[in-house]
């Protein structure tokens, strides 16, 4: 009993937390304080009336871009999730119904797409298009495919060994409708949680390639630009530097409370315990 | 003194279910009792708790001395003195019970270092003839190996060998047959009940099958739903079953077994 | 009249493995004779079963359904022979997708097989239950509700719902308790005498063999090393390794 309001608890802050930050990017898609390239507030104000947060050493206003980089967080953080469950996901179904060489080559190509540093193929992106946040969503969501791949081969096979495979497979069910109907929703819940926690990375990731002049470029502020830029007056003002790292810990500590949480409410062996 | 004294042994877990409830049994030392039972009736629970071994969580209340030792609330400390040396248990998958990562050979030389202090090619000697009692060919071989190499009747000797290393008083036998052949099984029974009678050991043999039961112990007895429901000699029970469960359960071991008579008169 | 399957100097082999799982297996399987798989772990009995549902294709030898060379390609065929012979599985926990519905899980035959859709299959589904011992409520259920007989009944409803001729099952009760035990066999042999079911039944119980199945082939490490009516196999065992595992078995203290 004790442990069930515990698990829902946990859900719950967790939405909170991400819920407050999607909040901010939700409105920032329709309203803004102050223009991204407004300059009129003076440098480095501090918190007041006029500037909630205040200002950034260019006079541009902090909590305007805090909340543009709520909404480039998201962006990043959905996109590359998105790229990785697309991708990596084909990829892993692919790899656990292989067999013999075709396994074996696609193994050793994710292995090798892991030990790949994000960091290198978010460069050679850059190099090849720009540097967009389309780029460094592109890196990510490249990287961590192959992570997801990996995740899925094996959940697939754990699945396709079981005696219900075999039982549909002598009921004449065809294979695209024992992925559909069988091996689809008996990983669903395990790759659910992995990928929540996939996306706390992915923003973590996309705050370090804008924090190395690799994301989104200017105006548009990301958090990890912020704290780029603010690192030189972090002394002075650190207000610069604080409210976008804290942000930063907040949804990525949200997001990993959401995953704890639906690895609890989705397990069906946690139900039955607490049943 | 009796080797193992279970008076009221209650087990529940975290959330209050009561999994064995208010279960006594006593033997004397060397003296051979079965424990009979089907899936979720405490029976296993039971041979855990007698070596302190329950997982965390469940919580026991009673007595249960073995060799005079309390066992229920004993230290994490009493305990590892009280196991090996006083009873040790043989599980019924033996793939699980022995370390996949290490050599047959070490694993049953930890308890005999252990316990014994003994060293080097003294050591090795009492190796080998540890793995030649329970009749295992080739010893040196068996020793070298993992537990993946040889197979699983040869692995489930290697898990009797190491319970009987350091010479307990008592041996738990948890279902040790039933993942095993039958013609395995029946050499196993066979090795099993000559190697305790020749020690004196005591047996607490733990089943769901009243035939193999009957095979090494007198006394059983039935367990369902965490009780005792009936105890007495194996033959008097399978003759004349006092109680439901335990006519439903000779019953049904009749009608199988019946099977197998009437085709062979013919 | 024409065995409904036969196996005729059937091998397998792994790709790349030299030694064969099964060798030279000859076996007919009859109408009303259902027939027991007997022998020990690597003997190639699960071996023998996947080839008998067409899962697996023999290196060498063939497998023949109603006297026709069983062809996975030809699609027709396998429609009818999915329909005909249908499978049990030892483990009633593996073998029932966890998050289907009962009803679901039992109707995934009659809709595979293009027989019913979801919607129409819900009588056969009920009466499939209800041969088994189920309440009729148990289609809205899932699996982990159930205990491993009651979960093993369900399985056999799956198996049953299209009205296979043949009933092919892989150690389908020795993971049950003895009194579980003896009720799905009970049910086994209700389904035989009832529906003119045919069992081919991989086991080694003998005397579960013996309660369900007329003919005994006895197999040891991938060969065939006797085979007969049960009586004559398992009362008279002609080979010694027969005659060492019905020794084997324990029996209660007379």
């Amino acid at each position: 009993m004790k442990r069930s309001t515990k698990r829902s608890y946990t859900l719950t802050v967790g939405c909170v937390l991400a819920g407050l930050i999607a909040v901010l990017a939700l409105v920032s898609l329709f309203w803004l304080p102050y223009a991204a390239d407004d300059t009129s507030g003076g440098r480095l104000t501090g918190p007041g009336a006029g500037h909630l947060l205040g200002t950034d050493k260019l006079g541009r206003d902090l909590f305007t871009q805090l909340m543009t980089g709520s909404r480039i967080a998201f962006e990043a953080g959905l996109g590359s999730v998105l790229i990785a469950a697309a991708l990596g996901g084909t990829l892993g179904v692919l790899a656990a119904f292989a067999q013999g060489w075709i396994d074996d080559t696609l193994s050793a190509f994710l292995d090798i797409l892991i030990a790949f540093p994000t960091l290198l193929l978010a460069m050679l992106i850059v190099a090849a298009r720009s540097a967009t946040l389309g780029s460094a969503v592109l890196a990510i969501g490249l990287a961590q495919s192959a992570v997801v791949a990996r995740l899925v081969r094996i959940l697939v096979k754990r699945v396709l060994a079981q005696d219900y495979i075999t039982a549909a497979r002598t009921s004449g069910t065809s294979w695209p409708r024992i992925v559909a109907g069988h091996v689809l929703p008996n990983i669903w819940p395990t790759l659910v949680v992995n990928l929540a926690l996939q996306f706390g990375l992915a923003v973590l990731a996309e705050a370090g390639l804008s924090y190395l002049g690799l994301g989104a470029p200017p105006p548009n502020a990301s958090w990890g630009r912020m704290l780029q830029e603010a690192q030189a007056t972090f002394t002075t003002a650190p207000a610069g530097a604080l409210a976008p790292g804290i942000l930063l810990v907040l949804l990525v500590i949200g997001v990993n409370l959401i995953a704890d949480g639906l690895r609890d409410t989705l397990d069906p062996a946690a139900r039955r315990r607490r049943a | 003194m009796n080797i193992l004294d279970v008076r009221d042994l209650t087990i529940r877990t975290a959330d209050g279910r009561i999994l064995v409830d208010r279960l006594s049994l006593a033997m004397a030392p060397g003296e051979r009792l079965g424990l009979i039972g089907e899936s979720g009736s405490g029976k296993s629970l039971t041979t855990l708790a007698v070596l302190g071994l329950l997982p965390d969580g469940m919580t026991v209340t009673g007595s249960a001395e073995l060799a005079g030792t309390q066992i229920v609330g004993a230290s994490e400390k009493q305990l590892t003195g009280v196991r090996g040396q006083d009873a040790a248990i043989v599980f019924q998958e033996p793939l699980t019970a022995l370390d996949p990562l290490m050599r047959v050979g070490r694993q049953i030389a930890e308890p005999l270092s252990r316990r014994r202090g003994l060293k080097g090619a003294e050591l090795k000697r009492a190796v080998v003839a540890a793995l030649e009692q329970v009749r295992l060919p080739e010893p040196d071989r068996i020793a070298r190996a993992f537990p993946h190499e040889i197979s699983g009747g040869q692995r489930q000797r290697v898990a009797l060998a190491m319970a009987l290393a350091c010479e307990p008083k008592l041996l738990i036998a948890d279902e040790p047959t039933t993942a095993l052949d039958v013609t395995v099984q029946s050499d196993m029974l066979d090795l099993l009940d000559t190697l305790v009678r020749e020690r004196d050991m005591a047996v607490l043999f733990v089943s769901h099958d009243l035939a193999v039961v009957a095979r090494v112990t007198e006394r059983v007895l039935v367990m369902k739903d965490g009780r005792a429901v009936e105890e007495g000699d194996v033959r008097e029970i399978v003759r004349t079953p006092r109680e439901e469960y335990t006519k439903a359960l000779v019953e049904s071991a009749r009608q199988l077994e019946s099977a197998l008579d009437l085709r062979s008169t013919r | 009249m024409t065995p409904v399957l036969e196996l005729n100097e059937a091998s397998f082999s792994y790709r790349g493995h030299a030694a064969p799982v099964v060798e030279d297996i000859s076996l007919t399987v009859e109408t009303g004779q259902s027939l027991a798989l007997v022998g020990e772990s690597g003997a190639g009995k699960t071996t023998l079963l996947r080839l008998l549902l067409g899962l697996a294709r023999a290196t060498t030898g063939t497998v023949r359904f109603d006297g026709e060379e069983l062809k996975p390609r030809n699609s027709e065929q396998m429609r009818r022979f999915r329909r005909s012979v249908q499978c049990v599985f030892q483990d009633p926990y593996s073998s029932l997708d966890p998050r289907q519905r009962v009803g679901g899980i039992v109707s995934e035959p009659l809709r595979s097989l293009g027989l019913d859709s979801r919607s129409t299959a819900g009588p056969k589904v009920a009466d499939a239950l209800e041969r088994v011992g189920l309440p009729a409520d148990a289609a809205e259920r899932y699996p982990h509700e159930f205990s491993g007989g009651q979960r093993q009944r369900i399985a056999i409803a799956r198996a049953t719902v299209c009205d296979p001729r043949v009933l092919l099952a892989d150690e389908p009760v020795s993971a049950l308790d003895v009194t579980t035990r003896v009720k799905v066999v009970d049910l086994l042999n209700e389904l035989k005498q009832e529906r003119g079911l045919t069992l081919v039944m991989v086991s080694h119980d003998l005397s579960v063999v013996a309660s369900l199945c007329e003919r005994t082939a006895v197999l040891e490490s991938g060969h065939i090393v006797e085979q007969g009516g049960t009586a004559q196999v398992l009362g008279a065992p002609a080979h010694p390794y027969t005659r060492r595992l019905v020794e084997s078995v324990p029996r209660l203290p007379a």
